[in-house]
């Protein structure tokens, strides 16, 4: 399998769903050329390479390794501190590997309450014993173990140094190809640091949406209203987040009428994509209309106003809750 | 000495599936323990989220099978806010998840499954991959299962906004129409899919019922549980992938009960162990009697196998056909009017082309539908109603989505049941099988059980955390033999076959 010549590849996930895998496998014909000029080493979605093979390994044996998924559970840890020696480069490969993604929504909340929601009071589970999943379990055979939680989900950069980012929930598989070309062509990455594959630009930029620069009265959610297919979504009220995510995606979610999330993250340069969220919203609401209002009129307009924004932590940190400056407030 | 026996995929450390075998005193198997150390609890974080994010959010548990999330999230939406989509949205999204279904499968049978039986279960593991079947079956194949993947996901980002984590999915319909132009390549795409399904099933009718070896082995008693089968039918009992009525026949045949999604909780109900982190869904009105076949056991499957079993037909003529082939092939004939189930658990693969072939065809037909193309994908929702169940199948088992909401829409309560947990006690019932048959008086055919083993495994196709997916056939398996008092004795790996 080991090939000297070319640069060795190692591809991992972590907590993940797989869909970064996928995006690999999403190159489709591009696979046998990358096959012809990288040297796949470590990738347990794809080879038969286990964790003491890359012990075995020199260290900084790997040229790139791709991390992708959350760190969750202390092997999660141990695997970022494991592939952050063997590889000169490492790459945080995706929304959960680069900003926590999904799963860090899960810092809304305790642990004790997501035990509780799926084992205790559940609606189809039946458990009168109330029966929790146990570190260690004593069986007439024998003692079975299962791994602790840590306590919050973090993104990879809070456990080892990190070279780049790679973002998207997935990253779009031209945006690998590109990083893929760039080492296969043995060219120099750029300065480590950086958002690879990417310009540094919003999903604006790239949205082919007509902008009137028209402020707005209200926010609707995407089930209360159609659409114009051709303005731009924010200038009608959706809370659509191009504004304040990093281009890379080519504005995807858009072209079929549905707000961008926000999976690639804030643009670069920008701390915090929930601030930038908020800022950005702030310029395009209409202050006209709150002229010579009452205090009363005041709120409720405003209350009328954010009816639109339910969730703001879900909304505008959907990917980026582990990597957010203001962090979170835990629910019971 | 009693001995233990651990086998832990490579993915132990990301938290996937585990397999613990004790042995007795004789050295025979006294039990085995399936486990998946790992939550990620999408049921705790979903509560304060905005309901009509469900389909970008749960989409999220599986990046292999995020369309079916996607779907049963929309249509649990649809109840939540008490809208019905128009006839078109219902048909784009029965498109897209037929596109879906067609590469799923693909992907299963060529790089997953499939190599146990095109190169054969006693090959030599380094050729028991995609690597192998290409070369047994030939480069042509290769291409041809790389084109499958290419143009099915081009369909899905047409229809659903993106290749993977697709977003057109809201209360009310779906978010986008399709142009006229976009439906001309779709057709295109869903022909080849037919002439696809039909080259993979001639391959395993060449290759796996053509060879008597592994014929006898579908038919063996080893590979054979008498259980409940779950999967979904339409109006006349037959196979549908985004919609119907659910069904669950005895393990004889008899339909046992039949319901709307929206009843599931009294039909079946989740079982809580402290060893491992996902339940065990059992039949409620059996209830839980342990890792035991029969149809005194609570246990079910929901897997391609069980949907052709609780199903009377394909709705579709080829997949018809090839049904029936199927059970003249592997049943027992009818009863009452219907074949009698299959239970012989390796004839899954078999069953998963019937459903590979019928998805084909379920393309072409939404394809050529003239409603198809309608701009009437949406409706506004007048109201929230505030609880909602959404099923689908997935290609892994009935997926049930169970949303809760306050009055505004956000949600209180989060209720899920994925395809592979309705299979987690069957899972363990063919690993503890496959191991008993393989560990007798302290002799452990080694080569043989972790093959077997992750035979065993593999045909369920199983996602656990909807991440177990080993891509080229490799499910890497380690094995160590430990003391009774813990210490490893020795330990082996499936890609050596050899003792170190």
């Amino acid at each position: 399998m080991t090939d000297v010549t070319k640069p060795k590849l190692a591809i991992f996930w972590a907590s993940s769903c797989g869909g970064c895998e996928v995006s690999v496998l999403n190159l489709h014909d591009k696979l046998l050329l990358m096959e012809q000029f990288l040297d796949l080493v470590f990738c347990p979605c794809l080879l038969d390479t286990k964790k003491h093979d890359v012990e075995a390994m020199a260290d900084q044996s790997i040229y790139v390794t791709l991390f992708n998924g959350a760190i969750r559970t202390s092997e999660n840890v141990e695997m970022a501190h494991l592939l952050r020696r063997k590889s000169r480069v490492l790459v945080a490969y995706g929304a959960c590997s680069a900003e926590g993604g999904i799963p860090a929504l899960s810092n809304l909340h305790t642990r004790e309450s997501h035990l509780r929601d799926v084992y205790l009071d559940n609606p189809s589970t039946e458990n009168g014993t109330g029966v929790l999943p146990q570190s260690r379990t004593l069986l007439p055979e024998g003692e079975l173990e299962l791994p602790e939680f840590l306590d919050r989900v973090r993104k990879l950069s809070d456990v080892v140094p990190v070279d780049y980012v790679l973002p998207g929930c997935p990253p779009e598989s031209d945006s690998l190809w590109r990083v893929l070309e760039t080492l296969m062509r043995g060219m120099a990455l750029p300065p480590s640091g950086c958002v690879l594959g990417e310009s540094r630009s919003t999903v604006c930029h790239t949205c082919t949406r007509r902008k009137e620069n028209k402020s707005i009265e209200r926010f609707y959610r995407t089930y209360e209203t159609i659409t114009d297919p051709e303005r731009c979504l924010l200038e009608q009220g959706l809370v659509c987040m191009g504004i304040a995510t990093q281009d890379g995606c080519g504005a995807l979610c858009p072209k079929v009428n549905m707000p961008c999330s926000g999976c690639y993250g804030a643009p670069d340069g920008i701390a915090d994509q929930g601030a930038a969220m908020i800022s950005a919203l702030g310029s395009v609401l209409s202050v006209g209309a709150y002229k010579g209002m009452t205090e009363e009129q005041l709120v409720e307009n405003t209350e009328r106003v954010i009816a639109g924004i339910p969730d703001p932590a879900g909304g505008w940190y959907k990917y980026s809750l582990a990597g957010s400056e203001l962090k979170a407030k835990r629910a019971e | 000495m009693s001995q233990r026996i651990r086998i832990d995929p490579i993915t132990r450390l990301e938290g996937h599936g585990r397999i613990e075998i004790f042995l007795d005193e004789r050295g025979d198997v006294a039990n085995t323990y399936f486990q998946v150390p790992e939550l990620r609890g999408f049921e705790r974080f979903c509560v304060g989220r905005a309901a009509e994010e469900m389909p970008v959010v749960t989409a999220r548990i599986c990046g292999v099978c995020p369309e079916a999330h996607h779907l049963a999230a929309a249509k649990a939406l649809d109840v939540v806010f008490g809208v019905q989509p128009p006839v078109p949205a219902r048909k784009l999204r029965e498109l897209l998840y037929s596109a879906f279904f067609v590469t799923d499968h693909a992907t299963h049978f060529y790089a997953l499954g499939g190599p146990d039986f095109i190169v054969g279960p006693d090959a030599p593991p380094s050729e028991r991959n995609i690597l192998g079947v290409i070369r047994k079956a030939g480069r042509e194949i290769a291409k041809q299962v790389l084109d499958c993947r290419a143009r099915n996901h081009e369909v899905i980002t047409v229809l659903g906004g993106r290749p993977i984590h697709p977003v057109a999915g809201l209360p009310g319909g779906w978010s986008c129409s399709l142009s006229e132009g976009a439906r001309r390549e779709i057709e295109i795409a869903a022909r080849e899919n037919v002439e696809f399904a039909l080259l993979s099933l001639k391959l395993f009718h060449t290759l796996v019922l053509g060879n008597q070896e592994f014929s006898e082995m579908i038919r063996s008693e080893a590979w054979c549980h008498r259980t409940y089968s779950l999967g979904t039918v339409d109006s006349r009992n037959r196979v549908n992938f985004y919609d119907g009525t659910l069904r669950v026949i005895d393990p004889e045949g008899a339909e046992f009960s039949r319901f709307e999604a929206a009843a599931y909780r009294d039909h079946i109900a989740e079982r809580v162990e402290p060893w491992t982190f996902l339940k065990f869904p059992f039949l409620r009105a059996i209830g839980w009697k342990g890792f035991e076949d029969g149809s005194d056991s609570g246990v079910y499957t929901a897997t391609p196998l069980a949907r052709l079993n609780v199903s009377d037909g394909m709705a579709t003529p080829r997949a018809q056909e090839e049904f029936e082939r199927f059970y003249e092939t592997l049943g027992t004939g009818k009863a009452n009017g219907r074949y009698r189930p299959v239970h012989h658990r390796l004839a899954t693969h078999w069953a998963r082309l019937v459903e590979m072939l019928y998805a084909a065809e379920r393309m072409l037909e939404l394809a050529t539908d003239p409603e198809i193309t309608s701009p009437d994908v949406r409706r506004i929702p007048d109201g929230i109603r505030g609880i909602g169940v959404g099923s689908v199948e997935a290609p892994r088992g009935t997926l049930i989505h169970h949303y809760e909401t306050d009055q505004r829409g956000i949600l209180t309560r989060v209720n899920l049941i994925v395809g592979t947990t309705h299979n987690h006690a069957a899972i363990s019932m063919s690993i503890r099988k496959a191991a008993q048959s393989l560990i007798r008086a302290g002799r452990i055919v080694e080569e043989g059980l972790l093959n077997r083993i992750e035979m065993a495994f593999r045909l369920y196709d199983p996602c656990l955390s909807c991440a177990t997916h080993s891509l080229p056939g490799h499910m890497p398996l380690e094995v160590i033999v430990r003391g009774a008092d813990g210490t490893a004795l020795r330990s082996f790996r499936r890609d050596e076959g050899a003792v170190s």
